[in-house]
């Protein structure tokens, strides 16, 4: 089942890369989609069946503007950081613990925490993410955990969890 | 329309121009990833957005639309394994850097 389904994403990913609907791309589309199934739908994310729930999808549509929003925020940051010319910086790696269980939705933070405010994931292992930080403004963990993690764990806990 | 295109093209040019001065003025390895991944991967969102703005729905324009999210995902990984392997190979924190969370939770090659 699972491979039918995988088959069928990489069939529409197919067509919409190709953007052509004749015979002759999409046979070779379901050649290399075949393919692609032998090797890696034994690696298709565990669980799936509850990813058909409508409600999961809402949240995704509320998560991306939120995201972006704190994204062009992290941009900006960065930006002033270095043009300035005493460079604003005082890095180092802190330590944040996850609440959120399955694998898809710990990439997803982590790449949601690269993305925003001078932090780069740098290892998870088990719950705890690695995180380098451009300007390290609180030495209390609780704060910090809540100004890197919190803001986005929320929906992708309702999102992936 | 083109003027929105053009806006948007505007914006991407600025980011990466500022990534790249990014990469040129931070002094180690883990502070220019953070320069190179954020303000690059914005620029070229907007570039790619453009793009999509321009060509609307047809062959080209979707690849741009489709390269987002693509480009969300490889990015930060590549970002994300790029520190872990410098740190892996013994590159140093800045001297400067206040605290490392990190230190003997990986073996670092001598």
């Amino acid at each position: 089942m699972r491979y039918i389904v995988f088959f069928l994403i990489c069939m529409v990913v197919w067509v919409a890369f190709t953007f052509n609907l004749s015979l002759q791309y999409i046979s070779i589309g379901a050649v290399f989609s075949l393919i692609t199934t032998i090797f890696f739908g034994k690696n298709f994310v565990p669980g799936w069946k509850k990813f058909l729930n409508p409600v999961r999808y809402f949240w995704a549509i509320i998560y991306i503007p939120i995201f972006l929003w704190e994204c062009i925020k992290a941009n900006f940051d960065v930006a002033y950081r270095v043009i300035h010319p005493r460079l604003l910086i005082n890095p180092g790696i802190v330590k944040v613990k996850t609440k959120i269980k399955t694998d898809i939705g710990k990439v997803i933070l982590a790449n949601s925490i690269t993305m925003t405010p001078g932090t780069l994931t740098i290892d998870l292992i088990g719950d705890t993410l690695y995180i380098h930080w451009i300007y390290i403004s609180s030495k209390n963990p609780a704060i910090y955990s809540e100004k890197i993690a919190g803001r986005f764990e929320k929906y992708i806990k309702r999102i992936f969890d | 329309m083109s003027s929105i295109v053009g806006l948007f093209l505007g914006i991407g040019i600025f980011f990466n121009l500022l990534g790249c001065i990014g990469l040129l003025r931070m002094p180690d390895v883990y502070n220019r990833l953070q320069a190179a991944t954020k303000c690059v991967t914005l620029g070229t969102w907007s570039i790619l957005f453009a793009h999509f703005l321009h060509f609307g729905f047809t062959a080209s324009g979707i690849k741009a639309l489709i390269g987002i999210p693509l480009l969300f995902l490889t990015s930060t990984v590549a970002a994300h394994s790029l520190a872990r392997g410098s740190y892996i190979f013994g590159i140093k924190l800045w001297k400067k850097s206040v605290k490392d969370d990190y230190k003997g939770k990986v073996k670092v090659k001598k």
